[in-house]
């Protein structure tokens, strides 16, 4: 594609739809109202009048799609719909929070009544992860990358090409100008002098001077744009599942299990799994005994496994117990998770004292004469024990999580939640027993005429930890978008593109200039600069009124 | 006396000072004084103010040491915290600028908060958990300041607003600017009322029979709307007898929504009175007071406040919260309400910003952009807390 040109009186060749000449700022006549520049005194001098794609090419259907996002306007509509979205979002629960076992399709209804029901069926209860949110987010990325090509090509061609001298138009047009009739060379000389001590960049030619500072500052939103198209860019390669593992490992306490997520390579061991509550009877703790007494239950302080992390040694043999070999030992706690090999376990949940682990029975015959006791574990269910005195106790039935059924008692799951036993305590010699049934704690005897009784002695329960195992491929990009990101926020918000031209004509001497924010600290500046040098004070073109 | 007394002393002793700085920030509104006496009773107004913000940050330190972690943990001392950060914005754009003015907005608004913060149980609070991490102090401390700065650019957008909004006849924009005053003043109304009845250990409690789960439900505040299914347990208080539609459910949304409706009513109420005071509608009435007021200024302070508190939130609410959160629950962002509305603050500062490259959007447009932008960052403080449940309901 051929570009087309404008040639400035000046001699520079400009591009198509050009507002204000790069190199000596005319006004290019037929062009101004790309600005809106026609009526107003001050020149719009944002993009320093440079030649905007979306500004000067409307015709075909490309055309009208970039011009249609590179406008600022579209961009902040598309972040206010996003954000009108998203704060409807939050008018109750998403799903994963909700927090009952209710499933959506009744929660939101049974729970909030009509609007419960509107926002279920509206979709709103799954809004991040929905395809019309993602593209609206999609949008937004868009709209950044042309929205900052449209403007930062041709504003760097424009601000490469200018010139020292300029057009007077140019400096008259300038919003906070000022002019004098008589410039001394003592005068003159100390600008001058005050232009670098503010460290200005001076450039002189033909009595014509022109100062900038700052002028990387310009580029600060671009740079910040980009930070944000890589935080993007990362959320989206974060959709495919290869890029972060996400799994969740209950672990006993003295159990080993393989770490889910890692393809069966990692076993971690929960040695010990301890707790620890606010109390105010602790001296430590004195200070909340207020807020501890208006609590409306035990504060946690601390959980925390105590863990071992083991690899596969060598090729698994599927049947065959792995070999483990230990890489790292350690404590996992809120907020200090454990790392190993790019994963990370952390502290998540706890099943308190959920399980069995040992129940302690005494045995006592006639006239409460002792005869013997036992322990029963729960994860290596014995079939009989033999006591001291040589009798046997019989394990007839196990239940570990008992419940009863039409079809009498039963178990809802193998872990000890809940043990019921049928114990038969047995005379030497003899098949048939006195029968005993150990349930919620007690022991209560089945026959009738019991000439023995049992007791529970002791009882032991085991805690559980909840582990969220996770690995995140993406996490750097998302670093790297942030701290892009705000070195550009900084650079463009921080620093300001000052300018400043003193341009001789034949009968004075004018002064223009232009920053690309804060006109009150440039209007400070400027005064610092041109005091007691003659020139009459510095006259805003464009004050609000 | 303990350091926790000390602390409590300290920040009551720092609230007069404040009130007494407001009258003399009073000085500049009216006609009577010339410009010299003025400057000099808004210089005592500003010594006043670093008097009261040294004595806010030692109550600080005395708390800190009783409490042995920061305290910034719950809503009590969050308000408390994001308030002195506010006076420490004023300060900070008052020493950039040397314009006071802003004083006379400013400070009545960090005294409403701090009286608002203190409406909550103000005991040191144990840490839970997942807040026991340096992340505490670094998110917390970012985010509150970088809100506070922000909140200076509604301040400033404010006066701006009172300054520069036609007063001689009714309009939208006058009706808007009196909402703010209603608001504040309903404000004032709930910390009025909340203290009243608390000195009075008013306490109407509700049992819920048809309800297990449920324990009693007890109001501070006389009850114009009583829970769903309740039965009034101690008879000899005052109750109208309407409950609250059902579809509020939860324990506590009946008794929220009868503190709204009595925050709103007898804000009203004194609204009404003042308007009765003044004869005239209170934009009116202030913009007589304030007389001259450069919005050139005001406009760039309210632009500079955002430029500075913008990239501050985004480092505290966005990225410094993300890398706590990776640390503590191993998911950088979960869509948690509080930081579906650090985003949406975030959104709205960013259009903010974009909208200044518009033409047309300076001054009173940005000014009540300011507004908003500060009635999302009270609705995240209050409201997600409060009213929407989450991560971050620990107040």
């Amino acid at each position: 594609m051929s570009v087309k040109t404008v040639k400035c009186e000046c001699g520079h060749i400009n591009h198509e739809g050009t507002v204000l000449c790069e190199a000596c700022g005319k006004p290019i006549k037929g062009n101004q109202h790309l600005d809106g520049n026609d009526d107003q005194k001050v020149l719009e001098m944002r993009y320093d009048g440079s030649a905007r794609r979306s500004k000067t090419y409307k015709r075909t259907f490309i055309d009208k799609t970039w011009a249609f996002f590179s406008s600022v306007k579209v961009g902040v509509w598309l972040i206010i719909i996003t954000l009108i979205f998203s704060a409807l979002g939050t008018l109750y629960p998403q799903e994963p929070f909700k927090n009952s076992p209710l499933p959506a399709s009744q929660f939101y209804e049974t729970e909030y009544g009509l609007t419960g029901k509107i926002f279920y069926q509206l979709g709103f209860h799954n809004m991040y992860d929905s395809w019309w949110y993602i593209i609206l987010v999609a949008l937004i990325g868009i709209s950044l990358v042309i929205c900052s090509l449209d403007r930062y090509i041709p504003l760097r061609r424009a601000l490469k090409n200018q010139k020292i001298k300029r057009h007077p138009t140019f400096v008259k047009r300038q919003r906070v100008v000022s002019s004098t009739d008589k410039l001394s060379d003592e005068n003159y000389q100390m600008i001058k002098e005050r232009l670098k001590k503010k460290r200005y960049k001076v450039k002189e030619e033909d009595g014509h001077l022109f100062a900038e500072k700052n002028r990387f500052s310009r580029w600060g939103p671009y740079v910040n744009h980009i930070g944000l198209i890589i935080i993007l860019s990362a959320a989206i390669l974060r959709m495919f599942h290869v890029m972060h593992v996400d799994d969740y490992v209950w672990v006993r306490e003295g159990e080993t299990r393989v770490i889910p997520g890692t393809n069966q390579e990692y076993y971690i061991k929960n040695e010990n799994f301890s707790y620890d509550f606010f109390d105010a009877e602790e001296d430590e703790d004195i200070r909340f005994r207020e807020a501890l007494k208006n609590a409306n239950g035990p504060i946690p302080k601390d959980f925390q496994t105590d863990a071992i992390i083991y690899k596969v040694k060598g090729e698994t043999v599927i049947g065959q117990e792995p070999e483990l070999e230990e890489v790292k030992r350690g404590q996992i706690r809120v907020n200090h998770p454990i790392q190993f090999d790019g994963y990370s376990l952390y502290q998540a949940g706890n099943q308190m004292e959920s399980e069995y682990d040992r129940i302690s029975f005494k045995v006592n015959g006639e006239n409460n004469q002792e005869l013997g006791e036992f322990t029963f574990e729960t994860d290596e269910a014995p079939y009989q024990v033999e006591l001291d005195n040589g009798m046997i106790v019989r394990v007839d039935d196990y239940y570990p999580q008992l419940e009863f059924t039409d079809k009498g008692p039963s178990s809802f799951s193998k872990f000890p939640r809940n043990p019921g036993i049928i114990f038969s305590v047995l005379n030497e010699g003899k098949e048939e027993g006195e029968r005993f049934f150990y349930l919620g704690e007690e022991v209560i005897g089945l026959s009738e005429g019991n000439t023995f009784s049992m007791s529970v002695t002791d009882i032991e329960k085991r805690s559980a930890s909840g582990l969220t195992v996770k690995k995140d491929y993406s996490l750097p990009f998302f670093l790297v978008g942030a701290i892009i990101f705000m070195i550009g926020v900084v650079q463009g918000l921080y620093w300001y593109h000052r300018r400043i031209w003193i341009h001789p004509t034949e009968n004075e001497y004018l002064v223009g200039s232009h920053t690309n924010k804060n006109w009150f600290g440039m209007k400070k500046e400027l005064d610092e600069i041109f005091e007691e040098t003659g020139f009459a004070e510095f006259k805003d073109q464009s004050e609000l009124k | 006396m303990d350091f926790y007394e000390i602390s409590s002393s300290l920040l009551s002793i720092s609230f007069f000072i404040y009130l007494i700085a407001v009258v003399f920030f009073g000085a500049i509104l009216g006609k009577k004084r010339d410009e010299k006496q003025k400057s000099k009773l808004t210089m005592i107004g500003i010594i006043l103010t670093i008097i009261g913000f040294i004595g806010q940050v030692a109550s600080f330190i005395f708390r800190w040491i009783e409490a042995g972690h920061i305290p910034v943990s719950n809503m009590f001392e969050f308000i408390y915290f994001f308030s002195m950060c506010l006076i420490f914005a004023f300060l900070l754009i008052y020493f950039i600028y040397r314009y006071s003015i802003l004083g006379i907005v400013a400070l009545p608004i960090a005294i409403v908060l701090i009286g608002y913060g203190s409406v909550f149980p103000t005991e040191v609070t144990p840490l839970v958990d997942s807040l026991q991490s340096n992340w505490l102090y670094i998110h917390v401390t970012t985010v509150a300041l970088a809100q506070a700065i922000l909140s200076i650019s509604f301040v400033a957008g404010l006066l701006y607003l009172i300054v520069k909004v036609n007063q001689e006849k009714r309009s939208k924009e006058t009706s808007y600017l009196e909402l703010i005053m209603y608001f504040v003043v309903s404000v004032i109304a709930f910390i009025i009322l909340s203290f009243s009845f608390g000195a009075a250990d008013y306490e109407a409690v509700f049992n819920l029979p048809e309800n297990e789960d449920l324990t009693d439900i007890s109001y501070t505040l006389p009850a114009l709307i009583g829970p769903t299914d309740s039965e009034l347990a101690t008879t000899d208080h005052f109750y109208t007898g309407i409950e609250a539609p059902s579809f509020m459910n939860g324990p506590d949304a009946a008794r929220k929504f009868n503190t709204l409706i009595w925050s709103l009513v007898t804000g009203l109420i004194l609204y009404g009175l003042l308007r009765l005071l003044t004869r005239k509608r209170l934009g009116e009435y202030l913009q007589d007071k304030f007389g001259k007021v450069n919005p050139d200024v005001v406009d760039d302070i309210m632009y500079r406040a955002i430029a500075i508190g913008f990239p501050l939130f985004t480092l505290g609410g966005l990225i410094f919260a993300a890398i706590w959160a990776q640390q503590a629950w191993g998911r950088f962002w979960g869509w948690d309400p509080k930081e579906v509305w650090a985003l949406i603050t975030w959104l709205f500062y960013a259009a903010f910003l974009h909208l200044r490259l518009t033409r047309g959007w300076h001054g009173k447009k940005s000014a009540w952009l300011a507004v908003i932008g500060f009635a999302i960052i009270m609705f995240n403080l209050i409201a997600v807390n409060l009213v929407i449940s989450g991560l971050h309901s620990y107040a």
